[in-house]
């Protein structure tokens, strides 16, 4: 890129080739071969995207969890991550929900015509970082670009297979009242770094998304042989849609305990202000189990081993009704009915 | 958390909850005037904490809620038009006018803007010199400080393309209608504390004095409006009714002149009709003459005053307090937050919502 400060970072540039993405690169011509081949295929890094073959082949022996997310998030990079790393860890955490080890991704871009190169080879490169991390491969995959305004700079779909661990099945049809359930850190991080990096409140935040792949402490859990019933991580609507969810899925009731939920305080300062519940704000790098009543305290104890899911605890239980319903019971003794949002949330006026 | 923890500390909550029970002898129906109060107490549960001879209604201070339709239609009106950047508050976005709400007109194409400031409408309007930008300014006396400004500078500054659709509300004048309605049971209020902050709380002191009501000026943390209760029935039992600030770490008697001042500057004192209300005098502000310009009323007409569409709704009387949002058939099961029938089901600070919200469907709250 040379905008800004006129020093050109890349290589010389050969005729044609543009420092931002144009149609041409989704054309299936050269410059799309070019863009696939400066920028893709060396960034993924995989053995299989080499090949060059219509597809990836794979060898699985098992109970596969198969699994896909589109990631639209804006800003494309923000406090904390980027929408690379967040196609990445999403799917890997959604298949790590199914109790599963994740394996490999397909990565399916969506270019926007105008998208500066610089920025695509960045989010590139921190999704194969987060791949190495999370341990999955990125073997397949494909590009479109389309015109200038009809799309946020970039799209991004993942699709994800992992190879089944747990030996029982793990879904909501499974929880059982008198389960405990177990939060894996604290919560709204992702929702308040996103929306402040998007929004320009005007005041300062030093809060970093949690964007982070969690499925090492999930195996970690049935490695060490808990029996558990149920798994979900908390992306948008957060702790109170999962919950929701998965109370209306079993046609039990939750019980959640305030005190126990841990909200960072910046997290907390700045939904005092716009007016949000933490219990609805995003996270990345959040789930909440539901274990046996007594294997909490092993639950926690096993998963706070990960930095990732350091600050672990329980934070409340299942129980037989009224059915569908979560509550949350407060400082003062009373609880409060939780709900999922009812339309996208809005800051209020004062 | 500082400023805020010390305020939810359930020890100082379960001691004026003993003091409050000890204090009232006989039944007292109060109101809280603000919205965020009232989130609070359905929030954390306040109301349970109170002897049952001690009754809280929800009073009108959700500027959504009774911002009138003809606005809305307004808005929405003028967010169509193709050279308009349409700016407003969240919360606005979602409250129905008479065909469509905000939410609506951008999802077919109108540009209608979240801001978190009404000055961010100006820097849009300065970064976007061939496009109309509008603001729509909405509140109590609590956001009027910060819309003057937006209008001031733009005046200042000749940003022609600015201007501000104005629905600007008080809260004396409603405290007033509601005092003199028939069948009034309100004994006390809790003042709210954020629109003190601004004006001070001499304004009330008349209204003490003329209905015999006393007046505390209260926060918004549990430990607030728990203590604001509390002085309240203190005034009430001993006889007494006087303006009490609950609220001093906020609220001086003068309020913010600085403020006052600017709000002096830019507004003049107007007619309102509220929303499932009615009409008040001189219950809200409209642009001063020196701001005529910047009124976008005068860029794109004149708002129409209509008729509300008549339905079982009792928003009405949720917000005058001569009912709760429980007590409304429709409640939970014709009307929720995703299908409302009323203002006060929308808006993220309507009584019926904080209901919906904290006890579920039901919404069986005392």
């Amino acid at each position: 890129m040379t905008d800004g400060n006129g020093l050109a970072l890349s290589c010389p540039a050969p005729a044609g080739q543009a420092d931002t993405v144009q149609l041409a690169h989704g054309g299936g011509g050269r410059a799309m071969a070019r863009l696939l081949d400066t920028i893709i295929r060396p960034g993924f890094a995989d053995a299989e995207i080499e090949r060059r073959h219509d597809g990836a082949v794979l060898a699985v022996d098992r109970h596969i969890a198969f699994t896909t997310d589109s990631y639209v998030v804006r800003p494309l990079v923000f406090p904390g991550g980027d929408i690379g790393t967040l196609a990445v860890n999403g799917t890997v955490n959604d298949l790590a929900m199914c109790g599963a080890r994740p394996l490999c991704l397909s990565v399916g871009f969506i270019l926007e015509e105008g998208l500066p190169i610089d920025l695509l080879r960045r989010i590139v490169a921190s999704m194969r970082t987060a791949a190495t991390a999370a341990g999955v491969r990125l073997v397949t995959g494909d590009t479109k670009v389309v015109d200038h305004g009809k799309a946020d700079g970039m799209f991004v779909n993942t699709a994800g297979i992992g190879s089944i661990v747990a030996s029982a099945p793990i879904g909501p049809e499974m929880v059982r009242p008198g389960d405990a359930v177990v939060l894996s850190g604290d919560i709204g991080r992702h929702g308040i770094a996103v929306m402040a990096a998007r929004e320009g409140f005007g005041f300062e935040t030093a809060i970093e998304s949690d964007c982070a792949p969690v499925a090492a402490p999930v195996l970690a859990l049935l490695d060490v042989g808990i029996e558990v019933h149920c798994l979900r991580d908390l992306t948008r609507g957060g702790l109170a849609s999962a919950a929701v969810e998965i109370a209306e899925a079993s046609g039990l009731a939750i019980a959640l305990d305030e005190a126990a939920i841990a909200v960072p305080d910046e997290v907390a300062a700045a939904c005092e202000l716009l007016g949000l519940d933490p219990l609805h704000v995003a996270n990345e790098g959040r789930f909440i189990a539901f274990v046996r009543g007594e294997d909490a305290d092993r639950t926690v104890a096993a998963l706070r081993r990960y930095p990732v899911a350091a600050a672990a605890a329980k934070i409340g239980n299942v129980r037989a009704g009224p059915k569908g319903q979560v509550s949350c019971r407060g400082p003062f003794g009373a609880a409060r009915a939780i709900d999922m949002l009812s339309g996208e949330q809005l800051p209020r006026i004062c | 958390l500082k400023y805020r923890d010390e305020y939810r500390d359930p020890d100082a909550a379960r001691r004026l909850a003993a003091a409050i029970a000890r204090t009232a002898t006989r039944p007292w129906t109060l109101m809280e005037v603000c919205g965020g109060q009232t989130h609070a107490i359905l929030r954390f549960g306040l109301d349970a904490l109170l002897p049952p001879a001690v009754s809280l209604v929800h009073g009108p201070g959700c500027p959504v809620c009774v911002t009138p339709v003809e606005y809305i239609d307004k808005a929405i009106e003028i967010a169509r038009e193709p050279q308009v950047i349409f700016c407003s508050f969240g919360d606005m976005l979602r409250v129905p006018g008479t065909r469509g709400d905000l939410l609506s007109a951008k999802s077919r194409g109108a540009d209608v803007r979240i801001v978190y400031s009404p000055l961010d409408a100006v820097a849009v309007a300065r970064a976007a010199p061939g496009r109309q930008v509008v603001f729509f300014a909405v509140g109590f006396e609590t956001t009027a400080p910060a819309n003057a400004m937006a209008a001031y500078r733009a005046r200042r500054d000749g940003i022609a393309n600015f201007s501000m659709l104005v629905s600007h509300v008080l809260v004396p004048p409603a405290m007033r209608a509601l005092l003199e309605a028939p069948g009034n049971r309100i004994a006390g209020f809790l003042a709210a504390g954020h629109v003190c902050t601004v004006m001070g709380y001499e304004e009330y002191e008349p209204i003490a004095a003329r209905y015999r009501v006393p007046i505390v000026v209260t926060g918004f943390e549990p430990i607030d409006i728990l203590e604001g209760v509390y002085l309240c029935l203190r005034q009430l039992e001993s006889g007494r009714a006087e303006v009490e600030n609950q609220y001093a770490r906020s609220v001086r008697r003068g309020g913010n002149e600085a403020a006052q001042q600017l709000i002096r500057e830019v507004f003049r004192i107007v007619p309102r009709r509220w929303r499932s209300i009615g009409d008040i005098a001189e219950s809200g502000f409209g642009l001063a003459d020196a701001y005529r310009e910047f009124d976008a009323e005068t860029r794109f007409g004149a708002v129409r005053s209509g008729e509300e569409a008549t339905s079982e709704c009792l928003s009405g009387l949720v917000l005058r307090g001569e009912k709760k949002p429980s007590e409304c058939p429709a409640f939970g099961t014709r009307c929720t937050p995703e299908r409302p029938l009323g203002v006060t089901m929308v808006s993220s600070e309507g009584a019926c919502a904080a209901y919906y919200r904290y006890r579920g469907a039901a919404g069986d709250g005392r």
